[in-house]
């Protein structure tokens, strides 16, 4: 049987690739590439969870994390559609003005 | 032979989640995230939530990506510039704070659940999860999944008046 531990450890390094994604990426598209993959990482840790605990309630959160990562998707990148359509660019450097 | 598959699959999750911040072309980057969400499926199945890996690959890699990529191709995303001189002190700094994020949780978890191990409940295998998870979501958590649909309607609103072009 593998150790909940390792499925905790392999949920952190999946968050810190997606937070450091954040942090160097400028391109927005990935930049929101890499927030969905630190919710699949906060998905794992509640599955890991839920079986060492053998209850379903974890699995029913990460259902409900999923409904909203596709909320969040589609409206995301409705706001990259947006930005790109009055920038011209992808890169979030040139997002520094309130109003432009 | 469990702990070859389990160790299998986190090296091609890590592996390919490191190449989407390696590729410098949002489409390869997208591509790899697919592979991860489809590794990450592989490990939701060697954990018996079966459902979960199921909606893994229908949501994330059927329905998320592909809407991912389609944005990629409708914007002609470029491959991204060199991160300018004036802000690459950021690379620095972030590596050694995403270390120390690892490090910190690691030894947390560790220290406090190095002895659990993930048991194989008789009670769990009997049903198939689906039907269990189904009971819970309609009684226990009707409300919260009523409150998603809502929050879906929301989305689709939202999504529209996005992408109008006069708003």
């Amino acid at each position: 049987m593998i150790p909940v531990s390792y499925y905790l450890l392999l949920s952190a390094v999946l968050f810190a690739i997606g937070v450091f994604g954040v942090l160097i990426k400028r391109n927005i598209i990935t930049i929101f590439m890499c927030l969905e993959l630190m919710l699949n990482a906060v998905n794992l840790s509640f599955v890991a969870f839920a079986r060492s605990f053998s209850l379903f309630d974890g699995q029913v959160f990460v259902f409900f994390v999923m409904a909203v990562a596709a909320a969040e998707a589609a409206v995301g990148l409705g706001i990259i559609v947006a930005f790109f359509r009055n920038r011209l660019t992808l890169n979030v450097d040139e997002a520094d003005l309130m109003k432009g | 032979m469990e702990l070859i598959f389990f160790l299998f699959l986190s090296i091609v999750c890590v592996a390919s989640a490191t190449n989407i911040l390696v590729q410098r072309h949002p489409i390869y980057s997208a591509l790899s995230l697919v592979l991860t969400f489809i590794s990450l499926a592989g490990i939701y199945l060697q954990m018996h939530a079966e459902f979960i890996a199921v909606m893994q690959i229908v949501i994330y890699t059927g329905a998320i990506m592909v809407l991912f990529v389609f944005v990629i191709m409708l914007l002609n995303a470029k491959a991204e510039d060199k991160i300018p001189d004036k802000l690459s002190f950021l690379k620095y700094l972030g590596m050694p704070l995403v270390v120390l994020l690892v490090g910190v949780v690691g030894v947390k978890v560790f220290e406090s659940l190095s002895g659990e191990s993930i048991t194989t409940s008789s009670i769990l295998d009997v049903t198939g999860n689906t039907q269990a998870i189904g009971k819970l979501l309609y009684t226990q958590y009707a409300l919260p999944f009523e409150v998603t649909s809502l929050l879906l309607l929301v989305a689709i609103v939202g999504a529209i008046v996005m992408a109008k072009k006069e708003l």
